[in-house]
């Protein structure tokens, strides 16, 4: 079958996930009082950054390493660094 | 590990394995370090390899390199909603040695390049990031790892960190990229039978076909998606700038099913199986976001120096050669013995000279034409389309008829001194 939606995309991958995020929110009330938009909820390619009504949720675990949520923060308030050495994402294909 | 090699490469794609590759064949003792499982884990492209800037690493590589399919025929769609204009070029010579270019599955490509690195001596070490250039007086002598006791030395570290280049943004080399230099593009890998490709894609086994789609592809923003044809899968994808994605409110993933199920689209993938999602940066600045790519003990190469050209899908090979280039102006380095930036800009003036600087001058104003009048994706594809289909469709109106009808609608659309400006806009940006 072909992929219909996000959940089944991931689904796909392979990570193997290193038990520390390598995201970090800096500051949950710029989330909160700066940024309606919440942009990166919505740009996020594996769909990482949920808002939780108070928080943003971090789901690193299905991150992609793209660096774009790094780059499209408009308040500059995530920190991004790689999943240690062998850990994050696999791509066995692409 | 605190021990000192003549080069340190980071990054193990097509820019870092092909300088360490040269640096090895050229006798330095090279250490290659890739932060993935293996050489690949991290990488993504659409699909397309080029023939010329390879063989000059390894040559007649395709004897024994994992690829995919030759390209012999190169489509360009101008996509509305319904409809598709359609142009391409198709010849049996891209066939046949020496071949123009390469479908190929980066996962494994990339393996096999690192490896014939260290077949030429290189020593490759897998899972370890780069955390930072250890940096005296004023030169990089070396790297710091994510591992127990990682500092390693060398005379010169070559950055082939790839698109994110943290490395080279620590050295102040840059700043951080702005949304509208960066391309964010999603693409699935879809199993589909060999003779279900070769039959939907008019080809041979030992044939390949390229689709570059415009338009509505994008749902009308600044970017493109692509049909790749592997052996037995397609590569499938869809990019815009991340400063269309955040204007328009676009989900990535959206995007991309959208285009799955855009009717021009879909028959091709039908009872097709998706294996792999995967989502990466295209480094789109161009000309005017290419950074230092030289200092005191350093060199900057592929993505990490921004050396894509967007508008014709190349940058792999723009890495590669970027890489050799700047192994040679390490060995000459290495002979006297001078590893300053001085020295090192010897690579920076080779890339000047060559058609990597060439073609991203060419282009230099395209990516900020195209994003601040977004109107040559999403008001002339469509009138494209239109025209076509009004000019073929036969309907007892004169021919000649028709034309003052199409001239007409276009220039009551747009108006005439629009349309005018905007040809002009155009050209100036490609020129």
């Amino acid at each position: 079958m072909s992929t219909k939606n996000i959940e089944e995309k991931q689904y796909l991958l392979r990570f193997k996930c290193d038990t520390k995020s390598h995201l970090t929110v800096l500051d949950h009330d710029v989330c909160m009082t700066k940024c309606p938009d919440k942009i990166c909820t919505v740009f996020c390619p594996a769909e990482v950054y949920k808002w939780e009504g108070t928080r943003m949720q971090v789901g690193y675990e299905g991150c992609h390493e793209c660096g774009s949520c790094r780059i499209g923060c408009p308040y500059q308030n995530i920190k991004w660094e790689y999943p240690k050495g062998g850990h994050g994402i696999v791509f066995r294909l692409a | 590990m605190s021990e000192k090699f003549d080069v340190i490469v980071v990054g193990a794609g097509p820019a870092g394995s092909a300088c360490a590759l040269t640096c090895a064949k050229n006798g330095l003792n090279v250490l290659l370090i890739e932060r993935g499982e293996y050489p690949g884990a991290k990488n993504v492209m659409g699909g397309v390899l080029y023939r010329k800037q390879m063989e000059e690493l390894v040559p007649e590589f395709w004897k024994e390199a994992p690829l995919e399919r030759p390209v012999i025929e190169q489509r360009f769609w101008m996509m509305d909603k319904e409809s598709v204009v359609q142009f391409g070029y198709k010849g049996l010579e891209w066939g046949m040695e020496p071949y123009n270019n390469f479908t190929v599955l980066r996962a494994q490509f990339d393996q096999w390049f690192a490896k014939k690195a260290v077949e030429a001596g290189a020593l490759l070490i897998n899972e370890t990031v780069v955390t930072e250039c250890i940096v005296e007086n004023g030169k990089v002598v070396g790297i710091r790892t994510d591992r127990p006791n990682g500092e390693v030395y060398a005379d010169v570290v070559v950055l082939a960190d790839g698109v994110n280049s943290l490395l080279s943004k620590q050295l102040g080399f840059h700043k951080e990229f702005r949304p509208d230099e960066v391309a964010l593009t999603v693409m699935e890998v879809i199993n589909l039978p060999k003779e279900k490709i070769n039959d939907r894609f008019n080809l041979e086994d030992n044939q390949g076909c390229t689709i570059e789609i415009f338009g509505d592809s994008t749902k009308g923003n600044l970017g493109t998606a692509f049909v790749y044809t592997n052996k037995e899968s397609l590569n499938i994808g869809v990019g815009t700038t991340l400063s269309s994605m955040i204007k328009a409110k676009i989900k990535p993933y959206e995007l991309l099913d959208y285009l799955k199920t855009h009717p021009m689209v879909k028959p091709m993938l039908a009872g097709g199986e998706s294996a792999e999602y995967l989502a990466h940066l295209i480094p789109e600045g161009g000309y005017r976001s290419v950074p230092k790519v030289a200092g005191n003990g350093v060199i900057v190469v592929g993505d990490a120096a921004q050396l894509v050209n967007a508008i014709h899908r190349e940058g792999s090979n723009m890495a590669m050669s970027s890489g050799k280039m700047a192994a040679e102006a390490v060995v000459k380095a290495h002979k006297s013995g001078d590893f300053s930036e001085s020295s090192l800009n010897s690579y920076r003036e080779a890339l000047n000279s060559s058609f990597i600087m060439k073609d991203l001058e060419k282009y230099k104003d395209a990516a900020h034409t195209f994003e601040k009048y977004p109107q040559y994706f999403n008001e002339y594809v469509p009138m494209m389309n239109k025209a076509m289909s009004k000019f073929f469709t036969v309907d007892g109106t004169p021919k000649r008829e028709k034309q003052k009808q199409i001239m007409k609608s276009v220039t009551s659309e747009r108006g005439t001194i629009r349309v005018l400006q905007d040809i002009y806009r155009a050209w100036k940006a490609v020129k």
